[in-house]
């Protein structure tokens, strides 16, 4: 639970810390974009100083951003593999039917892990610097117009905040009923992949039953508090765009700029 | 006298199966600026019918009224505007991420603008003395903590009738003894009507007059003293404890009810 990296904010007063949770999105997911504009190696080499200088504006240490590498490490070495066996062109080092290491292969399968790490280390650059809570909002905002299209977005967005503040509790709980399970001798994590899905059930169980208890209540106190879904509300946490969120995302398009300039076309 | 509150014969049961009664013919009324206190055994029905007068549970007899208004599906939203309800359990009413943002949700609910938001939640804050933790979240707060945001939350919709359901359990004596004061001179200030579902003795001693419930049915009302006095059964304030005690040591002690300064008074003479 404490290894999954991405999706955690680091309290902190850094510069990226203060931007707007929008422009964070609005850059987070255009670097997706960005990304695949850069072929060449300089352009990567670009991409890998512009990212590790942003990391290090975070004020994380680079430890923390490569524990949120990890999870995904298999799957991206896998990615990068499948570049380096199944692509051809350029010169060819190894021929072994269809499997064949080229020189077009290696670059490429380079490529491939450099976008996955690039993306993932600037995704963790905006979870890490930017409260869940604050997330939601953004996500809330940019999401607005799609009201136009009978989207429930402010109620969704409710949805996705009472959910965050619940989930201490919740893992509370988790550990209460796993203690208490433990000592009726329950042992978690021993025999049989069955068996452990087994003792996972006199856990869930509970848990599921106090959790529509207290979603019951919540829905109570919520009503009485005047709530009413589909009616407008004012929000009370506010997002306020700084003249350093615009000027963040002209960073952005410089960046796009640039790769657009170097591209080998 | 403006009615504020009235129920009459109101009827509720939450299990078919069983024969008896959640509640069974409650009726009464509270006036506007009144200090009502509800105390009964656990199980008696308090919750029951504190969730009934915000309409949260629809009386299978009986009816409701508040300002005049009738309880009903169609007024019920109106009505809870007039009633602010503060629940027993305050982690699960705490809906905000933060302090702030929980008091808040309510006034968010009535399309407020930022501006009149702010005023109403430091106010509110400062009430129940909460404004040092205006940024934190619940999981850093004790349970005396949160019922105090609780509180802040129902007082910044600035109701007319504040429902307490035991909302007072959690707190440090210290607090409580402020939170009393508070809310006495909401009521004297802003002629708050208060309905306290309560075990604490001293929440009694300060209201105006008494319910005591017993499975589901009012079975006594009265001023605090005369409810003291009759119900034996109840814990009474210290000062009544004393009197009673020193009455079978055979002493002999006046015959009615004595605030704790009135008892200091007769001690000393
Ligand atoms: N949601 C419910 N479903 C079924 N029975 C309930 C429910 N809530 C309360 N009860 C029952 O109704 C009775 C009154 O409960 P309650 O109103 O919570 O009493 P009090 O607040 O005075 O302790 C109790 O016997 C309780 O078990
Ligand atoms: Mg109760």
């Amino acid at each position: 639970m404490n290894k999954l990296i991405l999706g955690r904010y680091f309290p902190g007063d850094s510069w990226l810390h203060r931007l707007d949770p929008r422009s964070k999105l609005i850059a987070g997911v255009a670097f997706i974009f960005i990304i695949f504009l850069a072929d060449s190696l300089q352009a990567f080499a670009l991409l890998w100083v512009f990212t590790l200088f942003v990391m290090r504006l975070s004020g994380v240490g680079f430890r923390t951003y490569v524990r949120g590498v990890r999870p995904l490490i298999w799957l991206i070495l896998f990615a990068t593999l499948m570049q380096m066996l199944f692509r051809t062109g350029g010169a060819t080092f190894v021929d072994w039917g269809p499997i064949t290491i080229s020189e077009y292969g290696i670059i490429n399968g380079f490529y491939v892990f450099c976008r996955f790490v690039l993306i993932i280390f600037f995704s963790t650059v905006v979870t890490l610097t930017t409260k869940p809570i604050d997330l939601t909002d953004g996500i809330g905002s940019l999401l607005r117009p799609l009201r136009k299209l009978k989207v429930p977005v402010d109620e969704l967005a409710l949805m996705l905040s009472i959910s965050l503040r619940f989930i201490p509790n919740l893992m509370d709980e988790t550990q209460r009923i796993m203690d208490a399970q433990r000592a009726r001798g329950t042992q978690f994590g021993e025999g049989s992949l069955i068996q452990q899905m087994k003792t996972l059930v006199p856990i869930f169980l509970p848990l599921f039953a106090s959790s529509l208890n207290r979603a019951e209540d919540m829905a109570n106190a919520m009503e009485v508090r005047g709530y009413q879904s589909g009616t407008k509300r004012s929000t009370f946490r506010q997002l306020s765009w700084k003249r350093i969120d615009t000027a963040s995302l002209f960073i952005m398009v410089v960046l796009a700029g640039v790769l657009l300039v170097v591209r080998t076309i | 006298m403006v009615q504020q509150l009235e129920v009459e014969n109101l009827t509720f049961q939450h299990d078919q199966r069983l024969n008896s009664k959640t509640l069974s013919n409650v009726s009464f009324t509270v006036q506007k600026g009144e200090w009502l206190a509800i105390i009964g055994h656990n199980g008696s029905g308090k919750s029951t019918l504190a969730q009934l007068l915000v309409g949260l549970l629809v009386p299978e007899n009986g009816q409701i009224s508040a300002d005049g208004l009738i309880m009903t599906e169609d007024t019920k939203w109106e009505i809870r505007r007039k009633i602010g309800l503060v629940f027993q359990n305050p982690e699960n009413q705490f809906i905000g991420s933060t302090v702030q943002d929980d008091v808040a949700f309510g006034l968010e609910n009535l399309n407020m603008s930022y501006n009149e938001m702010k005023i109403r939640v430091d106010e509110a804050l400062e009430m129940v003395n909460m404004t040092r933790f205006r940024f934190h979240e619940p999981t850093n707060l004790s349970g005396g903590q949160m019922q105090r945001v609780a509180i802040a939350g129902a007082l910044a919709l600035k109701p007319s009738i504040l429902l307490l359901d035991e909302a007072f359990v959690m707190l440090d004596p210290l607090s409580r003894k402020d939170l009393l004061e508070t809310l006495e001179n909401l009521k004297i200030t802003e002629d708050l009507t208060i309905i306290s579902i309560t075990h604490d003795v001293n929440e009694t001693a300060v209201s105006d007059r008494v319910l005591v419930m017993e499975s589901g049915e009012v079975v006594n009302s009265g001023s605090p003293e005369e409810i003291f006095l009759a119900e034996q059964a109840i814990d009474p304030p210290f000062a009544e404890q004393l009197r009673r005690d020193l009455m079978a040591k055979g002493r002999s002690v006046p015959e009615t009810y004595m605030t704790e300064r009135e008892m200091l008074g007769w001690l000393c003479k």
